[in-house]
């Protein structure tokens, strides 16, 4: 590299991956350097505007430019169109952050992302990285540990893995725990096991932005007096598992993990674990059976992980993006965070738009914002060029959102009073072809084929209830079948040890509910509202 | 769900038969493992890095090795071959030489998957869940790559495609010499 060298940011996510970056990145480097054009290729992460990708940046002396999706066969020509000075072409998008799509959002957690190199120290320091550690320190050392959790539950934050917990209640309880044992083992532990589909926020995170985990973990740490922490990330993810070892790696040597976090003179030391293709290692329970080397089965609560976690010691459990979003409430103040948001849903959300949508991408909002908004707003409406029929937020578990709820403001007491869920943010979208029962019956099998086993209503009623639709859509005793099925369902959700057999009946109900022709029935005959 | 790495990626196996799934010497499989097993043996809750590490080098985790893990982690043989069986990515049996691995969770179903995955039955010859008779190709379905923006997805071994296409998924087998 030279001085005069030019910069061109070439994302490096799986997603930007999965449709050729890499060549596109081979192919620019190959070309200029037949040119003799001295270019810096930067491996970034991706801005989250999919259907761009591979969106190539180059840094001009306007500010970057952005150009996309470009293929690699397309790179002579967008090099002659002088694509190192944000030449002219088709392709040329402008500067990034006027692209509408990420113009109108509120990045805050994501702020970083597509900006910066997932792996440089320097870049993520240059861009607030640390800062929310660093007061973290200095809250410790004035004030102790309780200063941290007091920011942290003044944010509001809850947890974003989909149960919305209060994030620092959680923190509190291990804070106090085992009080008369000061010495005493805690562990804080990181779900990366993101399992729904439609979601790819806290993949994105770990690829893109790998410091800022490993930040918001050291954090926790430092509050509640944990040594030692876990990052539990799905076996699906080959990209992600990669980046955060590498990330930890670089994260100790530099002293911001390790035997002195950030000046603080405590330790924390972070293990990366693979898990290894088990849905319900997504619930807390079983993922720390699964981390303790044994089958990933769900253990019944009380005790809380809190008190009674990670090989039976104190244990903070929070997704990935609870994490990573507790640098900036650290680093900007509580009441910055808390002033995003809508009722008792404060802050923001990365909403992923993903299936059948033209514009599928990653939308960071703050609570309040409508799917109607996120669908045509953001996501230019489906791919397909159909009508959406049917929108399934939250994952596999969550509900299916018929158009009459498109105008309710995501938010997590709004949905549940619909009978829905915000989940971890995952937005599915479905066009006219989707058959309800079809996918009602797959919301069955999943659950059958993922169930762990322990309790009843979940490990059978999933296989009943592929039968009972079976035969709901061959008209065998039909309007009876339904009434078994309601019965079913409701039997799930009140007698499940989990979410996995608890939640199963959300995606059946509500199609059901809101679809019932798809099931053959009269739409007359099917009540409106779902009742799960 | 069953992300199954092809052992392709890795060489190590090459210094024991020269290729990946074939039948090991119960000897060299037992020092694989006996390996594995005094770097990982002390780690809290090591059996799920042991299987990993154990997988990556040989494909698959082996029967015979299954007492020999015991041993060291002072489990009963049936605890580890719960754990074996439990996880869907540890692999009872060997796998082909590339694994195809076909997203059919609800983004990718959106968007085509199971059509996607009933041509990549035809086109290999082999179906879900099978590895076919030549030990070129194992098949299995997925649930959920994260490539959801990206529907449907596939990945080959450790490689991801996004938007795949009839067409592209032609080409992906060509590519890999796969096609039946």
């Amino acid at each position: 590299m030279t001085a005069s060298a030019i910069t061109v940011y070439v994302p490096c996510d799986a997603a930007a991956l999965a449709v050729g970056a890499d060549e596109v990145a081979a192919a620019i480097a190959a070309l200029c350097a037949a040119r003799g054009e001295a270019v810096r290729i930067v491996r970034n992460g991706s801005r989250g505007l999919f259907w761009l990708e591979p969106l190539v940046e180059v840094l001009t002396a306007e500010g970057r430019i952005a150009y996309g999706p470009v293929t690699p066969e397309e790179v002579p020509a967008l090099l002659r169109a002088g694509l190192l000075r944000g030449g002219a072409h088709p392709l040329r998008m402008g500067v990034p952050e006027q692209i509408p799509f990420l113009a109108l959002q509120e990045r805050l957690t994501f702020r970083r992302m597509g900006v910066t190199d997932p792996m440089s120290l320097a870049d993520f320091e240059a861009h607030e990285g640390w800062a929310g550690l660093r007061r973290a320190v200095a809250l410790l050392r004035a004030e102790g540990g309780a200063a941290i959790v007091q920011q942290v539950t003044h944010s509001a934050l809850r947890g974003r893995g989909g149960a919305a917990f209060p994030a620092g209640i959680k923190w509190k309880t291990v804070l106090h725990a085992n009080a008369d044992e000061p010495d005493g083992q805690k562990y804080v532990v990181c779900n990366a096991d993101e399992g729904d589909s439609g979601t790819y926020s806290d993949r994105m995170t770990m690829e893109g932005d790998p410091f800022m985990l490993i930040e918001g973990m050291a954090i926790a740490a430092l509050a509640v007096g944990a040594t030692q922490g876990y990052v539990y990330i799905r076996s699906e993810y080959p990209h992600a598992v990669a980046t955060m070892i590498a990330a930890v790696e670089r994260a100790t040597a530099a002293g911001f993990l390790g035997d002195d976090v950030c000046g603080s003179g405590l330790a924390f030391r972070v293990e990366v674990r693979k898990a290894a293709g088990s849905y319900v290692c997504g619930e807390e329970t079983a993922m720390l059976e699964s981390i303790e080397g044994k089958r990933g089965i769900v253990r019944a609560k009380p005790p809380l992980p809190a008190l009674q976690g990670l090989f039976g010691r104190p244990t903070v459990v929070n997704n990935v993006i609870t994490f990573a979003t507790v640098p900036l409430i650290l680093a900007r103040g509580a009441d910055f965070y808390r002033n995003f948001g809508v009722g008792r849903s404060h802050g923001t959300l990365p909403f992923q738009l993903a299936g059948n949508i033209k514009h599928g991408g990653l939308v960071e909002k703050a609570f309040g914002v409508t799917l109607r908004e996120l669908l045509y707003g953001f996501g230019g409406g489906s791919a397909s060029g159909r009508p959406i029929k049917a929108v399934q937020v939250g994952g596999p578990l969550g509900a299916y959102v018929p158009e009459s709820q498109w105008d309710v403001p995501l938010d997590y007491e709004a949905y549940a009073a619909m009978g829905a869920v915000v989940g971890h943010g995952g937005i599915v979208v479905h066009d006219d072809t989707a058959d309800l029962s079809k996918l009602a019956r797959y919301a069955m099998e999943f659950c059958a084929i993922e169930s762990c086993g322990k309790c009843t209503p979940c490990r059978i009623g999933s296989t009943r209830g592929v039968e009972v639709i079976d035969r709901i859509a061959s008209g065998e005793n039909r309007e009876q079948q339904v009434v078994l099925l309601r019965d079913l369902c409701e039997t799930m959700v009140h007698g499940s040890l989990c979410a996995m057999g608890g939640m199963t009946p959300f995606p059946v109900l509500s199609a059901l509910n809101h679809y019932p022709q798809d099931f053959g029935l009269a739409a007359a005959t099917a009540p409106v509202v779902a009742s799960a | 769900m069953s992300r199954d790495k092809g052992g392709t990626a890795q060489a190590p196996v090459d210094q024991v038969t020269g290729e990946i799934g074939g039948e090991l010497s119960a000897e060299t499989t037992s020092e694989i493992t006996a390996g594995i097993l005094a770097r990982r043996a002390h780690q809290p809750g090591a059996l799920l890095p042991i299987l990993h590490e154990l997988q990556d080098r040989l494909g698959w985790v082996l029967k015979q090795t299954v007492p020999q893990i015991a041993e060291a982690l002072n489990l009963s043989r049936a605890e580890v071959h719960g754990v074996v069986t439990y996880y869907h990515h540890f692999r009872s049996s060997a796998p082909g030489r590339h694994v195809v691995q076909v997203c059919r969770a609800e983004a990718c179903q959106a968007h085509g998957a199971d059509d996607l995955l009933a041509q990549a039955e035809s086109l290999l010859g082999c179906k879900s869940h099978q590895t076919r008779a030549d030990g070129a190709v194992t098949l299995n379905p997925v649930y959920c790559l994260g490539l959801c923006a990206m529907s449907p997805a596939v990945m080959v071994d450790e490689r991801v495609y996004g938007r795949v296409t009839p067409q592209r998924l032609q080409e992906i087998a060509a590519a890999l010499e796969l096609a039946a």
